[in-house]
This record gives structure tokens, C-alpha cells and sequence, in this order.
């Protein structure tokens, strides 16, 4: 079945079956493998991607034909031109990271989340991030970088991730 | 693993979904935010050889009040319910379930209609259903019809939708001004099923007494269960402690759980007393009489 989306701004086209994965799609049949697959069955969030633009979704629980006419952005259509994002300098910043499996969910979550809710507090943060699972940092700094790229994107409105070509 | 071979239909409208439904009959499934049906297709316990993916019908993606109730369209997920002004001030109940079904990025999927459609014995949506005496609209061919929740969750994944009907919508009624209501949860952690759950709704009358009560407990049965004699009891009386107590030991009864991971039947019916009673706790403070704790 023909498949023709939009992924970080560029659209593509492939014959998938119905069945296939969007999480596997992207990383097997678009090579973006900074998707990264945990679980598998919805339950850690590290496969989290935007759908739209607006909505954080687990891309190992939608079938890419599901996609079909969408736009999907990844941790790979995050940085523009060169330059981090800003969630993913302050992860840098403040050690978000430490074997970086759940790092892209963690922040494509985040970036829908910081959409909706632009000056979160605390523990909204934590609130919105508790689907997503980090077997390594303890959470603390991960919430820190959150706050601080919060903190400038509320301050300095960037571009869109998606840069639609 | 990836679930075995189906096609995929994208409808357009509810008349598309309809009608591809009664074309496929019992080989079809409805696919919504795909939080259950995926995961069990992944699983093998559903083996569906058709879905009619409903999430391009904008039509379905609706929350208002109509008529007085609180309309949930098929389409409309979890999440949008979290921040609707509408529901935080006037559905307190349904309020407390928004942000403690699943978690946070699956609420961005899951639909409140998809999830009752299900009928998971530990869903929390069915247990709200009940104690909000919800209504689910239903339509196929012949048209439309409307089940009580009671009558239309039947079994463990089993509802009383017919092979060529699907859910539009599910109705809240909206509580008056003296009624207001609560959701419990035990979790082992945050996004998980219910170890146990309870919803209740209580409406007082101009005496201060219980006018009326709804009372379900979730994943301590073969379904969501509605604790009528835990409404008997309530009905009519003055909130007390132990009316509050009598109420809970109506759950312990009612509730039939099994074992699992997440605890002992024993442990579990205990649970569904406990939450009953912390529920009814706090839908009380909330119309304004303390001191019941
Ligand atoms: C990690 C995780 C944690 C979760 N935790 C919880 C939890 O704590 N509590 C809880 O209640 N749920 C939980 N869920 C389930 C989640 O809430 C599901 O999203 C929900 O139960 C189903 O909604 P859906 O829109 O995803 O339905 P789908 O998965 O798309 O469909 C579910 C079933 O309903 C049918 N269906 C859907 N819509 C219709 C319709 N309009 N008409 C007829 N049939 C229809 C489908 O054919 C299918 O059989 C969890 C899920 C995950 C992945
Ligand atoms: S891999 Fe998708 S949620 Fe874990
Ligand atoms: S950094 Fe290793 S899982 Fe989060």
C-alpha cells in the first residue's frame, strides 16, 4: 500500500504493507534511525515522535499507513540549519542524557508538551513526561533541561522544527 | 512483533465506516487511537483482517454540551478532555479520570469512545460510564440507537455493539448543582491499568441527604462493575462514616477479582472497598461536607 508523508520537511513515498510500524518505518525503510525502539508495546515512550506537529504519539503503536498524508517530525528535523534546538542544547547543557536511549522520546515529548503549556512548572514537567521511562539519569536533570529550554523558547520564539521544503 | 496481514480502509465520514462495515462484517474492526486494538494485535489476541481507521472523520472529533450532557465523540482523544474548562469545573469525576487514564503521551491517542468500546476490565473509562450513567450512541445500518452503559458493556472485551455497528459517541449527563462525583485509582505506577478503581457520583437533595448514587468498581471483575447495593444504601441516607463504611463493604462483595501481578484477589477486593470509600470521601468534600475521612 502507498505510503506518502512528510518527515522533518521532506516528503517521501514508499509501498509498505498495512502492518508495518511507523517506528520501524522510519528507521528501516527512511534510515532515521534516531527513533529508537524499547519496549515495543507502548509502554516507555522512547519512540515518541510529533505527529503534525502538535501531538506526541508512540510511533511503535501506529501503523505508518495511519501517517498517510501527515507530517512526522523526528529527533533528526529538530536542529535547523546547523543549530541544536533548544531542548536539545539545554539536554546538552544540563546532562539530560547519559546513554541517550530515551532522549529522543524524551524530547519530542517535550516538545509537544512545551506547545501546549509554554511556562510549565515543575511538576507539570514531571507530569508530562511520566510515560516516557529513563533507565539512567534519575530524571532530575532531564526535568532541569526541560525548564531551561522552557525558559527560551517562551523567551525567543525559534522556527518551527518542521521547516516544510 | 508485527500483528498478522490486514487491509487498511481510511474513512472519510461516518457514512464511509458504516458502510464498510456492514461490506466486512465480523473480519472488520474500527481502529481509533489504536492504544488497545494495536498492542493486541502485536499480541495475536486480535486478529482483525480489516480496519476502518476512523481518524480522518473530523466530524467525530467533537466535546460540548447538548441537551443536558456532555457529548464525547469517537473521535476525541484523552487528552482533549484534561484541558477542557468545561469538564475540569462541571464533570468533576470525569475531570479525575482525564488525567489518570494511561499516561500522558498515550492520552494523546487514546479516545474516551474507543476505550469503552473496549471494555477492559481494567479500563477506567467503563467504570466512569457507569457511575455517570453514561449513554453510548450507536449506528449501523438501520441507523442509530442509544445503550445505557450498563447494558452495553457485557463481557471482558465484549460490548453489545453488532458486527456492522460502530460507537459515535458517549453521553454524559450533566451533574446539577448539587451533585458532584470522584474517581480512585490504585496503580503500581503512573500509566499503568488499575489495580483496582472506583468512580461514584453523588447527588444531594435540599436536606443534605443522598438523592442519588452511583457507585462501579474496575478491574476486580469480568467487567466494570456497577455496586447497586452500595447505591441502595446510599440512597436516602444522611453522608456519614458509616454509610461511607457500608458502602465500601458492598464493593468488597460485589468485587470478584483474580490474582495477578498486581496483587491477590484478596488484596484486590480490599482495594475496591478502600477506593469506594476514598471516592465517596472526596465527592462529598467537594459538595461541601467535610469531615468524612
Ligand atoms: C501504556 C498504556 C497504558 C494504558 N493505561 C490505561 C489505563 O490506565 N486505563 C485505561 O482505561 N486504559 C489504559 N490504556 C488503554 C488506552 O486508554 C486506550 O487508548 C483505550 O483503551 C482505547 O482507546 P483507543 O482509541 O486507542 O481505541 P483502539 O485501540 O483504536 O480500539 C479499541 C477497541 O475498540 C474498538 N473501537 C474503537 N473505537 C470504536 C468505535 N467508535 N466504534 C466501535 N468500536 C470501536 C476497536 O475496534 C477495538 O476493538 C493504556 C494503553 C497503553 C498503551
Ligand atoms: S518502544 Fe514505543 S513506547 Fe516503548
Ligand atoms: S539516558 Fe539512558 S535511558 Fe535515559
Amino acid at each position: 500500500m502507498k505510503v506518502a508523508l512528510t518527515v522533518n520537511g521532506t516528503a517521501f513515498e514508499r509501498d509498505v504493507e498495512p502492518r508495518m510500524l511507523l517506528a520501524y518505518f522510519l528507521r528501516e525503510e527512511l534510515g532515521l534511525t534516531g527513533t529508537h525502539v524499547g519496549c515495543d508495546t507502548s509502554s516507555c515512550g522512547c519512540c515518541v515522535v510529533l505527529f503534525d506537529g502538535e501531538r506526541a504519539v508512540k510511533s511503535c503503536t501506529m501503523f505508518a499507513v495511519m501517517a498517510d498524508g501527515h507530517e512526522i517530525t523526528t529527533v533528526e528535523g529538530l536542529a535547523q540549519g546547523g543549530k541544536l534546538h533548544p531542548l536539545q542544547q539545554a539536554f546538552w547543557d544540563c546532562h539530560g542524557l547519559q546513554c541517550g536511549f530515551c532522549t529522543p522520546g524524551m524530547m519530542l515529548t517535550s516538545v509537544a508538551f512545551l506547545k501546549k503549556n509554554p511556562h510549565p512548572s515543575e511538576g507539570e514537567i514531571r507530569e508530562a513526561l511520566s510515560g516516557n521511562l529513563c533507565r539512567c539519569t534519575g530524571y532530575q536533570n532531564i526535568v532541569k533541561a526541560v525548564q531551561q529550554a522552557a525558559g527560551e523558547l517562551a523567551a525567543e520564539p525559534v522556527a518551527e522544527p518542521v521547516a516544510v521544503s | 512483533m508485527f500483528p498478522a496481514r490486514f487491509d487498511y480502509l481510511r474513512a472519510s465520514s461516518t457514512d464511509e465506516a458504516v458502510a464498510a462495515l456492514a461490506q466486512h462484517g465480523g473480519e472488520a474492526r474500527i481502529l481509533a487511537g489504536g492504544q488497545s486494538l494495536i498492542p493486541a494485535m502485536r499480541f495475536r489476541l486480535a486478529r482483525p483482517s480489516v480496519l476502518i481507521d476512523i481518524n480522518a472523520i473530523d466530524d467525530l472529533r467533537y466535546l460540548r454540551e447538548t441537551g443536558g450532557s456532555l457529548l464525547i465523540g469517537a473521535g476525541t482523544r484523552d487528552a482533549a478532555l484534561e484541558t477542557s474548562e468545561l469538564v475540569t469545573s462541571g464533570y468533576r469525576m470525569i475531570a479525575d479520570v482525564s488525567v489518570l487514564v494511561a499516561d500522558p503521551v498515550v492520552r494523546q491517542s487514546g479516545t474516551v469512545v474507543g476505550s469503552i468500546c473496549h471494555s477492559d476490565p481494567a479500563g477506567d473509562w467503563g467504570v466512569a460510564a457507569l457511575a455517570g450513567r453514561a449513554q453510548i450512541v450507536v449506528r449501523g445500518p438501520a441507523g442509530t440507537r442509544t445503550l445505557s452503559a450498563d447494558d452495553f458493556l457485557v463481557d471482558s472485551f465484549t460490548t453489545a455493539l453488532a458486527e456492522n455497528e460502530m460507537a459515535l459517541e458517549v453521553q454524559f449527563p450533566r451533574p446539577s448543582e448539587h451533585t458532584s462525583g470522584a474517581f480512585a485509582k490504585l496503580e503500581r505506577k503512573v500509566g499503568d491499568f488499575a489495580t483496582a478503581s472506583a468512580a461514584v457520583q453523588l447527588t444531594l437533595d435540599t436536606s443534605g441527604a443522598i438523592a442519588e448514587a452511583g457507585v462501579a468498581i474496575g478491574a476486580v471483575g469480568a467487567k466494570a462493575l456497577r455496586v447497586s447495593e452500595a447505591e441502595q444504601l446510599l440512597r436516602g441516607a444522611k453522608p456519614s462514616k458509616d454509610v461511607i463504611r457500608a458502602a465500601a463493604d458492598a464493593a468488597r462483595k460485589e468485587a470478584d477479582p483474580g490474582s495477578d501481578t498486581r496483587g491477590s484477589a484478596e488484596f484486590k477486593k480490599e482495594m475496591a472497598g478502600v477506593l469506594v470509600a476514598r471516592a465517596l470521601v472526596s465527592a462529598l468534600e467537594r459538595l461541601g461536607v467535610g469531615g468524612m475521612a
